[in-house]
């Protein structure tokens, strides 16, 4: 079959797949490093999800409050709901501050204090003295920082003369009988062609996989293709049933309201005009840990305390800051509440919904960035030759709910983090072993096969199945029951896959295969987030389970590890989390009740 | 009499009507612009009637409705659908500007939906953009410097001196403003058009960068600056409510300035 397709070989040191924030960050820290390195992606780098960060990006520079990175690991593991390794969170909150100063030597265009030094706001859930007030840590560029930083990055990537390979889709790792990565493979939707790229080090930054659900503030473009890929290749994807729900998305159109509004003193208020927020967290109201945030307007809403005529929505006021503040620090988001909810943010409250926004889990790593493999007696295995960053990846530094501003942060520091492993362990140029025989087979036959489908199920019909089963059986809540039901509804989207119709035969440009391609992706990741939220008996971070509503540490401290065979079935294992730091500056953080 | 042919493309014939399911209300036609790289036939013009009271309320909305349920094969760029990355942008009712930000109520009769004007078209709805990019590439958009940052810490720079950036950063690279502007049409090859010169003008507004001289130099050139003539298509077009237009203004200025 190959015989039909193009193909085109290249060699690489590093090949990394994705150009958001993680993929350039790692490209051109290997660039730096002396590494050949071409970077793959399946949208012009700087249209990549990552530019559409709001808020800002977390680091304790204590510009505008006391602060140490001590402070902001503790937030960080409490966050987590002590789901998060503390090793790798000890080097993010470490390197955090070193990591954002290099972003400002880079050009990026951070808001500046009246002393001229990089402005910083509150955020939900950082705090100052282990949870006392909240602390002022996250740096922001107005509220467009993921734009500002993304192109940052996209302007140092030219600056290094980095290779790209723009609008090329990723299709599947190429694996030897070994269990190492060898390369990837990728179509290039411009002309259509094969390429074969033969790596020391495939490194994937693809982003998360949003699009599992009918209502998401991520792009269309977030379909867990990494995932998907590292599924097919017998790997597990890691807690993946933690999938945050933002607080407030627009009602109805789901973009994002960042959270910086309410750094910046905007609250939430329900149908009797009542700041609920004081009740459900005394001490960080509205500023609590997004997990707590969503659950608390879920339950305003569930008895009946919504706004609207559906009352089925929550207030978000903005009105009080004044157009100067909005005009000088929110201007973005005051410009998307005009537009898709038809509000002035300065005369009227916008009104918001918990919405799907981040996934925790995805391919777990350890902190430099290796992918693992964990077996019973070696639980720290790792895959030779494959790395993860990203939100793709799972550190893990956010375990079971990620603090506002520490994605753009996690990116920045574990891209940089790859760069680093990549120029220590690997020598330019080396010479690598031949691709193995048909180590192309997976890619090219489930595009061959997906090209000509000729089922009688179009590809957007599965997909909505497929939302609509994520967002009603995996929601803010979930029960027993309604998990369950969730399975077997899921069992059935995936079962449709096979009766798949793709009506576009084209190479060229086919958006139509893409869409199907990137729905096998988002399928897999669905099925192991609803599997593994339906397995996890306790309530930890964003996994809210009724029938089992309090944290369970004896049985349940432990991240999921969840594969995928090629017939969609799903098996759970698990691994330990590290209870232990990376270096004796700081004591493990023992698990405590978690109160804002 | 010399033989006359049209550029390729450039032809568009009337291509199918889809029509709306019975009962459909609110009925609006859309008219995309169709042209398939597989086949030597010229672009046609589609015709989908849309029901509105069954469709989201942006143009990006409508598309998406045409792809997923009535033919799959219609081709266009889109990913974050709140007007931040720069893909869906097209030519909408004469006007270029992004399909997610276009309401559908804001077009009176029917709705004409066409790629980026004169650029190549790969398929459909989406143009080759590599010249635009590697015009970006060619103004060396980073920031330089001579003198070494502080080590542990930032740059310091004034909140005004962060001011004049505003309205420069922001910019989306979707070239709606370049793609839109006459000059660029007749001289894309040598002139950079708007976006590209908006964006040289943000590192020359910069007070952290050192390299303005040499930035200068790069764009004494009869073609790559001096092709504006201030028709002010790009500043109407922006979707972003950037004002190219004066960026470039600012930078001919700046050319004068140093001459003395
Ligand atoms: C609206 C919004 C606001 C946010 N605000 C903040 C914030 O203020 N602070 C914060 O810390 N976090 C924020 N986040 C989260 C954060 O933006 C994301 O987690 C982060 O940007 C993800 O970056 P990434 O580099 O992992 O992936 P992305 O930026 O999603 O990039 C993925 C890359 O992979 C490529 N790719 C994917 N699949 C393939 C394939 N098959 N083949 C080739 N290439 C492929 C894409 O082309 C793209 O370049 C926000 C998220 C959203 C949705
Ligand atoms: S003002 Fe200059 S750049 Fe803008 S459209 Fe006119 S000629 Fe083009
Ligand atoms: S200036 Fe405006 S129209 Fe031009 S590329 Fe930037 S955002 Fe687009
Ligand atoms: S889809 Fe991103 S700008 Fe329209």
């Amino acid at each position: 079959m190959t015989q039909s397709y193009k193909i085109i070989d290249h060699t690489y040191d590093v090949v990394v797949v994705g150009a958001g924030g993680a993929g350039l960050r790692a490209t051109f820290g290997c660039v730096q490093a002396g590494l050949k390195t071409a970077c793959v992606t399946k949208v012009f780098p700087t249209r990549s999800h990552t530019v559409a960060a709001q808020g800002g990006i977390a680091a304790s520079l204590a510009n505008m409050s006391e602060d140490n990175w001590k402070w902001h690991m503790y937030d960080t593991v409490k966050g987590s709901d002590w789901l998060g390794d503390q090793d790798a969170i000890e080097y993010m909150c470490r390197q955090a501050v070193p990591s954002v100063v290099e972003l400002e030597h880079y050009g990026l265009p951070f808001s500046r204090t009246p002393d001229g030094k990089i402005y910083q706001r509150p955020f939900g859930g950082h705090m100052r003295n282990y949870g006392e007030i909240p602390a002022q840590r996250v740096a922001a560029a107005a509220d467009r920082t993921g734009h500002a930083l993304l192109h940052t990055l996209y302007q140092q990537s030219l600056r290094h003369n980095a290779e790209f390979f723009i609008e090329y889709f990723a299709l599947d790792l190429i694996m030897d009988a070994d269990g190492a990565c060898r390369g990837v493979v990728a179509w290039n939707l411009d002309d259509g062609a094969i390429h074969r790229f033969r790596a020391q080090t495939v490194i994937l930054a693809t982003g998360g996989y949003g699009r599992a659900y009918f209502s998401c503030t991520s792009a269309h473009t977030c379909t867990g293709d990494g995932n998907g890929m590292v599924a097919r290749a017998g790997l597990p994807n890691q807690d993946m049933e933690f999938v945050q729900f933002h607080p407030t998305g627009i009602y109805g159109a789901g973009c994002l309201i960042t959270e910086g509004v309410r750094g910046e003193g905007g609250y939430l208020t329900n149908s009797e005009g009542e700041r609920f927020m004081e009740r459900y967290a005394p001490t960080a109201k509205d500023l609590a840990s997004r997990d707590v945030v969503a659950r608390s307007m879920t339950v305003e809403i569930r008895e009946g305390r919504g706004v609207g005529s559906g009352a089925d929505h929550i207030h978000l006021h903005l009105e009080h800051l004044g157009r100067e503040v909005l005009d000088q620090r929110l201007p973005g988001i005051t410009e998307t509440a005009k537009i898709f909810a038809g509000v002035d943010a300065a005369k009227e409250p916008i009104p918001v919904l918990p919405t799907v926004h981040y996934n925790m889990g995805g391919v777990p790593t350890n902190y430099k960035g290796q992918v693992l493999r964990p077996t019973a007696t070696d639980p720290a295995q790792v895959v030779p030759g494959l790395m993860a960053v990203g939100e793709c990846a799972s550190v893990s530094v956010h375990g079971a709910n990620r603090l506002g501003a520490n994605s753009l942060l996690d990116l920045v520091v574990f891209g940089r983090a790859a760069g680093l492993f990549c120029g220590e362990h690997l020598t330019p140029g080396a010479t690598q072993p031949e691709l193995p025989a048909g180590g192309d087979e997976l890619a090219l036959s489930r595009l061959d096969r997906l090209r000509h489908a000729d089922g009688s199920t179009g590809t957007a019909e599965i997909r909505d199945r497929m939302q609509r089963t994520m967002q009603n059986n995996a929601a803010v809540f979930r029960t027993s029951e309604v998990l369950e039901e969730g399975c077997r509804l899921m069992d059935q989207a995936a079962g449709a896959l096979a009766d798949i119709k793709v009506t576009d035969r084209s190479m060229i440009w086919n958006s139509d295969l893409v869409e199907s391609l990137e729905l096998e992706n988002l399928m897999d990741c669905a099925l192991v987030t609803i599997f593994g939220a339906e397995a996890r008996h306790e309530s930890r971070g964003a996994h809210a389970h009724e029938n089992y509503s309090a944290r369970n540490d004896e049985e349940w401290m432990k991240h999921t590890l969840a594969y995928v065979d090629a017939d969609h079935k799903v098996r759970l294992d698990y691994r330990p989390v590290h209870t232990y730091t990376l270096t004796d500056d700081i004591e493990y953080i023992a698990p405590k009740e978690r109160v804002y | 009499m010399a033989e006359f042919t049209l550029p390729k493309n450039s032809k568009v014939g009337v291509g199918k009507t889809v029509k709306a399911p019975a009962g459909a209300a609110k009925v609006k036609n859309f008219k995309v612009y169709r042209w398939s790289p597989d086949d030597d036939k010229n672009p046609t013009l589609d015709t989908f009637e849309i029901d509105l009271n069954d469709c989201g309320p942006m143009v990006l909305d409508a598309l998406i409705k045409i792809k997923n349920e009535i033919d799959a094969t219609v081709t266009f760029r889109r990913s974050c659908r709140e007007g931040i990355c720069g893909s869906c942008a097209m030519n909408i009712d004469g006007t270029n500007t992004l399909a997610c930000l276009k309401p559908i109520e804001d077009v009176k009769g029917d709705v004409k939906v066409y790629p980026l004007p004169h650029m190549p078209v790969v398929k459909d709805l989406v143009p080759d953009l590599s010249q635009a990019y590697a015009q970006l590439a060619s103004i060396e958009p980073w920031l330089k410097t001579v003198t070494q940052p502080p080590p542990d810490s930032e740059r310091l720079q004034s909140p005004d001196d962060r001011a004049k950036l505003d309205g420069l950063w922001e910019c989306i690279l979707c070239f709606c403003c370049t793609t839109s502007c006459p000059s660029y049409w007749w001289n894309g090859d040598r002139y950079l058009g708007p976006a590209v010169l908006l964006q040289a003008y943000r590192w020359l507004a910069d007070s952290r960068d050192e390299g303005k001289g040499e930035r200068l130099d790069a764009l004494e050139d009869p073609f790559r600056l001096y092709r504006c003539h201030t028709i002010m298509n790009c500043t109407k077009t922006c979707p972003k409510g950037l004002n190219p237009a004066k960026a470039i203004a600012e930078i001919k200025k700046m050319m004068v300035e140093r001459q003395g």
